[in-house]
């Protein structure tokens, strides 16, 4: 997928949220879509299960206007975080320009967490995709939660952020995180149209 | 030459560098000729001299309305004289300095070397000292510095005061930043300004050049910034607004960065002068260029530029600062003017191509400069500098000269040298013709441009004082670029009457190598060569007579091979010993009738060894070698 188009003029940046089922990447594109102005956002496609559970993916297109002469969209999409959904997540996360992985901060989610950035490692490598070289940020969610149920984000970098990525402690119901995640992120990734050749940092 | 309105005392930014100078030149301004007079300021280029001269001719003006002031750079100074001169106004002239109140002389380092002008300028110099009127000079280097200045001048010069200025500290540098910005009313910030000024700059033009490239870059159009601020402003409240705001950036930053390169090559290469043409198309087109390529040609075209400029100027001095050297789209016609400048005003001759080294024979007579001449080609420039190759006419100077020419011009480099062969003569005329047509810088020019000078029979130079001095210059000049100069001269260097001591001298500084008139082994090959050349046969036996009788010179023997060949053409017969030696009135007896000559049968043996001359080959009878060694 060619990011950035020059004969058309367009920008296309095609962003991925990554995590464990229920950890709050559905409320992040929510929370981004009460934020855009009504003609700059495409309808937001989910599709839920009846106990409200992205069933496929959640879609949401933002049109960020023309920027320098480019007009400039960015497609937000979330994949099913529960595990028996794993086609579909390899197939969302087809030609993602960069990932933001919504951790669950809740100590009991630890496993699921690792085990989901487990899965988007694999994912990636079958897509051929160097992850090192992916732009990728880290949000740990819920950070609202009383302090016993959760663990601090001291502990999360150091189990969860390996690679030393930047990363956001959130709490996407009340949207605190949301926008810093996502513009690290399009830093990131727009960083890399002027330098394709060039690692993630 | 008028005074420059704008350089007055009151916007001079005196600091620990100038404030001597300063307060010299205003005391100066404020009673001329009875303090310091002469008043000398030296320092380096861009240091506020001619603000100086100027702000002390304004003073005077102000102070004494009447008072006449006369400023003028030295080169106008010569100009004029060299005008009155021609008009034989002479007079007029000395006249005119002499009732001028305050002189000032901007650059008279020029004075160099100018003993019409210096003898002129002294002579005013010494009336308006006595009739008390005031002199202040400037130039880069102190007066005792200034190369070939009259003894007396130079006295005169000193008898006043001598203060130099030199580069500003950080507190003037920062003052004159500052009345910079007042001047202009620019839109700094002192903090930078305060940064700008914490580079240490050479000289005030540089520092006014960064604050220009400082003003260029905050006022030139860049977007980022623009579009950043009102978005930036007016968010906060709204994270998608900021969101956008940052994205907005990022994106001009990033997929815009070519044209953000684009932008900062043409801004930087507009500062430096250049036109920016191709820069500008390729930014106007929506397709991003391959702009590490586009910029690498830009910088080749302008390096190119540049490289023309350099030969053009050369050739022609006026011909720099043109302003297709300032426009790569314009490169042909910047070439074809260099082509032009070139034509017009050829390189001095080249060498010969007719004299290679591979037909110049050796033979003992000429061994040492032969040898000399091959050490040169293989170091040019430190070898032997100069090598000066002397020897009666005829013997093969000039031929050895050309070869020499022939084979540095050949060298395997990327730039091939410039070699000039010429003959003293041709340097004398050329030389002549310059000063006459008033073009003796370019004809400087053209000869210190030289990778290598070869000069054939410089003992013409002699006696002429001009050209000896010029050549001495252009030695100086030459030899201090390690470039090559070989000379010829009918006689050792030390011997030529009339030439100047310190020409002499410099002359004997390298090598001398004689050629002697040719020994019997090289009139053998000579011989050889030349009934070649003529297509004759040639055999062992016919050589042996040829090259018996001594010759004073290589001419010589062309005129024998031609009369022979002539001679044997009109009687019918083939060119052979018998015709030859009747030819040649071969009834001169050998010294030792005894004696014979072994014609020699191999190739390439040490010529010395085998040189018949040198070499008895065979003792038939005692009393020869009796004889022999008695001797």
């Amino acid at each position: 997928m060619s990011l950035v188009n020059y004969a058309t003029r367009e920008i296309t940046c095609k962003i991925v949220y990554y995590g464990p089922g229920r950890s709050g990447k559905t409320t992040n594109l929510h929370y981004i879509y009460s934020q855009v102005p009504s003609n700059r956002k495409g309808q937001m496609v989910s599709l839920a299960t009846q106990t409200d559970r992205t069933l496929f993916f959640d879609f949401l297109p933002i049109d960020l206007g023309v920027i320098s002469g480019f007009s400039t969209r960015f497609q937000l999409y979330t994949v099913p975080g529960q595990v028996y959904y794993q086609t579909t997540r390899k197939l969302v996360l087809h030609g993602a320009d960069g990932v933001v992985f919504v951790a669950d901060s809740q100590a009991r989610q630890l496993d699921e967490n690792m085990e989901s950035l487990q899965d988007l490692h694999a994912n990636l490598a079958d897509h051929g995709v160097d992850a090192r070289r992916l732009p990728f940020v880290m949000q740990y969610n819920k950070q609202d939660l009383p302090a016993d149920l959760i663990l601090g984000v001291p502990e999360l970098e150091e189990q969860l952020n390996f690679r030393g990525v930047p990363s956001f402690a959130a709490d996407a119901l009340h949207g605190r995180g949301v926008f810093e995640s996502l513009r690290a992120l399009s830093e990131q990734v727009l960083r890399k149209l002027s330098n394709p050749g060039g690692g993630q940092r | 030459m008028r005074l420059d309105a704008r350089l007055r005392f009151e916007n001079l930014i005196v600091g620990a560098g100038n404030r001597l100078a300063v307060a010299a030149a205003r005391a100066v301004a404020e009673s001329p000729g009875a303090v310091y007079n002469p008043l000398f300021v030296y320092g380096d280029t861009g240091l506020g001299k001619t603000h100086l001269l100027c702000a002390v001719g304004h003073l005077v003006q102000t102070l004494q309305p009447g008072a006449d002031i006369e400023y003028v750079s030295l080169d106008e100074f010569v100009e004029q004289l060299h005008a009155a001169v021609s008009a034989g106004q002479v007079d007029a002239f000395s006249r005119r300095h002499e009732r001028v109140d305050v002189l000032l002389i901007d650059d008279l380092q020029f004075l160099t070397g100018r003993r019409e002008t210096q003898a002129e300028f002294l002579r005013i110099f010494e009336r308006m000292q006595a009739g008390s009127k005031q002199v202040m000079l400037t130039s880069d280097r102190p007066p005792q510095e200034i190369a070939d200045v009259d003894e007396r001048l130079l006295g005169r010069l000193s008898g006043g005061l001598i203060v130099d200025v030199s580069a500003p500290d950080f507190e003037t540098r920062l003052a004159i930043l500052r009345a910079i910005r007042q001047e202009r009313r620019l839109t700094i910030s002192s903090v930078a300004l305060e940064e700008l000024a914490g580079f240490e700059f050479e000289n005030v033009r540089e520092l006014q050049g960064a604050l220009n490239r400082l003003v260029a870059h905050s006022t030139g159009s860049h977007p980022v910034q623009r579009a950043r601020t009102p978005a930036a402003a007016a968010a906060t409240d709204n994270p998608f607004d900021d969101f956008l705001s940052e994205i907005t950036t990022v994106v001009q930053h990033h997929v815009e960065s070519w044209q953000a390169r684009l932008r900062e090559a043409i801004q930087y290469w507009n500062g430096e002068g250049y036109r920016t043409g191709t820069l500008e198309r390729a930014l106007a087109r929506s397709e991003p260029p391959d702009v590490a390529q586009l910029l690498a040609t830009f910088t080749a075209a302008v390096e190119q530029l540049r490289e023309l400029e350099q030969s053009a100027v050369r050739e022609d001095p006026a011909l720099g600062g043109n302003s297709v050297f300032r426009d790569p789209d314009r490169a042909a016609e910047a070439e074809e003017l260099v082509a032009r400048a070139l034509a017009g005003e050829t390189p001095p001759t080249g060498p010969s191509p007719a004299f290679a080294r591979d037909t110049y024979e050796v033979g003992t007579s000429n061994q040492l400069a032969a040898h000399a001449a091959d050490a040169v080609v293989a170091e040019p420039g430190t070898k032997y500098t100069p090598l000066v190759i002397f020897g009666p006419s005829g013997v093969g100077k000039t031929h050895l000269l050309h070869a020499i020419g022939n084979a540095l011009a050949a060298a395997d480099v990327a730039v091939p040298p410039v070699v000039a062969v010429v003959h003293a003569q041709q340097f004398v005329d050329e030389l002549v013709t310059a000063i006459q047509a008033n073009t003796l810088n370019r004809w400087r020019g053209r000869y210190r441009a030289l990778d290598a000078l070869l000069i054939d029979d410089v003992q013409f130079l002699a006696g002429k004082e001009r050209t000896e001095e010029e050549f001495f210059l252009l030695f100086n000049s030459l030899a201090a670029g390690r470039k090559q100069i070989v000379i010829s001269c009918d006689r050792p260097p030390g011997e030529i009457t009339g030439l100047e001591a310190r020409l002499r001298s410099r002359l004997e500084g390298g090598l001398a190598a004689p050629i002697q008139p040719p020994d019997r082994v090289l009139r053998e090959r000579l011989y050889a060569r030349y009934l070649k050349a003529l297509g004759r046969a040639v055999d062992a036996a016919l050589l042996a007579v040829l090259a018996e009788p001594v010759v004073q010179s290589v001419r010589e023997i062309i005129g024998v091979v031609n009369r022979l060949g002539a001679l044997a053409d009109a009687r019918g017969v083939e060119l052979s010993p018998a015709l030859a030696r009747a030819e040649l009135g071969a009834a001169r007896p050998t010294p030792f009738p005894g004696v014979r000559s072994v014609p020699r049968t191999d190739g390439r043996r040490d010529a010395a060894f085998l040189d018949h001359e040198k070499v008895v080959w065979e003792w038939p009878d005692v009393s020869a070698r009796v004889l022999e060694e008695w001797r």
